[in-house]
């Protein structure tokens, strides 16, 4: 676990006046299981947000596997092996489940897949994740749960060395819970790293290796999970005490 | 459909219309065909960006008038053949259709859609301040004098617009069933999920406005043969805009036979009722049919289709 993976330094974003993120530096290594956790606004979805390029950071650097990814459009970034889901869940609400999945295949992908692979690719990876049997499904005819996994699906199917999980078990109940955490944990066996953001604490605290807090904009603490639920500052930042 | 399908309709297309030249007396009908055609065209053009993007081009006008306009330019300055006029306005308008795509992509919805309006006013108004090309007062063509082996020039002018719009199905169907189509459906969805599967979705929009711009100087390339008279109001008319987005509305934006049965159903009914009724009805015909469609049936006719005969457009 010595490799790092992803080294984040320096990293600030500004929304006018507003300092989303201030000075952040995160080191992940290859094939480590990290928890992203911060009360609500605390800059977690803009920090990935700047990783995977949907915003451009206003200062500091992202290297990804060696490479200085910070001002590449999030096409390359997905095609270097970045790949994240939504919070709010952005199906391609026209395409079935299975089309759903081409579109990273034969995009993000495409340089690690044979094109007459494709559809056993997606077939694969719907199966992971417990969606074969919706394969030609229309994707805005879908569940809730199955959506979340639509998701995770879409985002493997971009074939990451790097999955930045945004809230994919929000909203889900606790048997839903233990539908998808064993797949995050299937994923990172096989050797995707990934950086889980969750508000579930119990979810985030039996994945994660290692916790990173945020808030307003900044790392206060950082350890393994048992060590940062006893930290007085993340007491302080979720508890208000 | 298949693709052995397709393609025997298309010949089979082709060779009706062939046949048509043979047998067909009265040229009104070759000029109604042509007039249906020519939407047709612009219909399918709109539908690459509008249908399979999601972009909503009111500037259709703009493109088919610099179509026209290139062929005055070019027929007057060199004398060119019509189908070095035609590649001539595919070059030209596709190349407007890659800068105004490059200026106004960073814009979504209905700026997007402003933006386009104000593109084809801004070239109007260059044309109207244009004397070589006739300015305001317009530019008189002159039929030219060889038609083949067809009995007219009208025949002949329908089978190019024929031919023309055949090829332009084509392509827009090769374009919606490909590697390329999917990452258009994707932007349509949702652009920020597009980009990070790894779609380049500023590139694909470009290519997507180039291909609609380039289709639609083609379809307005051959226009003042056909009217033998150009002038800004005639090649700039809004009409034009709106109908190249009620076709694909009325028969269908997600699919590639939307607007080709859209255009056949409204531009026929259009021609029928100028002759029959008024052509001021015209107008108002659209207008109704678009009221209805959005608020029946949203997925136009191809959307219809699927209700109720189940999948198999596809």
């Amino acid at each position: 676990m010595s490799d790092v993976l992803l080294r984040v330094t320096n990293l600030s974003k500004r929304f006018g006046g507003f300092v989303a993120l201030e000075n952040v530096a995160l080191d992940v290594a290859a094939g480590e299981r990290l928890g992203l956790i911060g009360p609500n606004g605390s800059g977690k979805t803009t920090l990935i947000n700047c990783i995977s390029g949907a915003l451009l950071n206003d200062e500091g650097t992202i290297v990804f596997e060696g490479r200085d990814i910070t001002r590449l459009p999030p096409y390359r970034r997905a095609r270097l092996g970045v790949a994240r889901s939504f919070q709010i869940p952005k199906p391609f609400a026209s395409m079935t489940v299975l089309e759903n999945l081409r579109v990273p295949l034969e995009y993000a992908a495409r340089a690690r897949v044979e094109r007459r692979r494709v559809a056993d690719e997606a077939m694969r990876v719907l199966e992971l994740v417990g969606l074969k049997e919706r394969a030609n499904e229309q994707s805005a005819g879908l569940t809730q749960v199955d959506m979340r996994k639509l998701e995770l699906a879409r985002a493997l199917a971009a074939k990451p060395r790097l999955l930045i999980s945004d809230e994919a078990m929000a909203g889900l109940s606790g048997s839903e819970v233990d539908e998808v955490l064993p797949i995050l944990f299937k994923l990172n066996q096989s050797g995707i790293t990934i950086i889980m953001i969750e508000h579930i604490m119990q979810a985030v605290m039996r994945f994660s290796q290692r916790v990173v807090c945020l808030d307003a904009g900044r790392i206060i603490c950082e350890g393994a999970p048992d060590q940062i639920v006893r930290d007085p500052g993340v007491q302080r930042a979720y508890l208000g005490a | 459909m298949k693709p052995a399908v397709f393609w025997s309709s298309l010949v089979a297309a082709l060779i009706a219309g062939l046949v048509f030249t043979e047998v067909g007396q009265n040229d009104y009908y070759f000029n109604a065909a042509y007039v249906v055609l020519q939407a047709l065209i612009m219909a399918v053009a709109w539908n690459i960006l509008g249908g399979f993007t999601g972009y909503v081009n009111f500037g259709s006008a703009g493109f088919f008038a610099v179509g026209a306009y290139t062929t005055i330019a070019l027929n007057k300055a060199f004398g060119l053949p019509l189908p070095l006029l035609i590649a001539a306005a595919a070059l030209v308008c596709g190349l407007i259709g890659l800068g105004v795509g490059y200026l106004t992509l960073r814009l979504k919805g209905v700026y997007f859609a402003i933006a386009t309006l104000a593109m084809a006013i801004v070239i109007e108004t260059l044309v109207n301040n244009w004397a070589y090309v006739g300015g305001a007062k317009g530019s008189y063509m002159l039929t030219p004098e060889t038609h083949l082996w067809f009995d007219s020039y009208i025949k002949m002018l329908f089978m190019v617009m024929l031919a023309l719009a055949l090829a332009s199905v084509a392509v827009s169907r090769a374009l919606s069933s490909s590697r390329l189509g999917r990452g258009l459906a994707a932007i349509r969805d949702d652009e920020v999920a597009a980009e990070c599967s790894g779609v380049p979705t500023l590139r694909l929009k470009l290519v997507s406005t180039t291909v609609m711009g380039a289709m639609m100087g083609v379809a307005g390339a051959p226009y003042p043969f056909f009217v033998t008279f150009v002038d800004p109001v005639s090649a700039f008319n809004l009409f034009i805009a709106v109908n190249s987005i009620a076709m694909p509305m009325i028969g269908g934006t997600a699919h590639w036979s939307g607007p080709v049965l859209g255009a056949l159903l409204v531009g026929t009914a259009q021609e029928l009722i100028t002759v029959t009724i008024s052509s001021e009805l015209n107008v108002l015909l659209v207008g109704i049919m678009l009221v209805l469609f959005i608020t029946l049936a949203p997925q136009g006719i191809v959307g219809l289709a699927r209700k109720y005969l189940g999948r198999r457009l596809r």
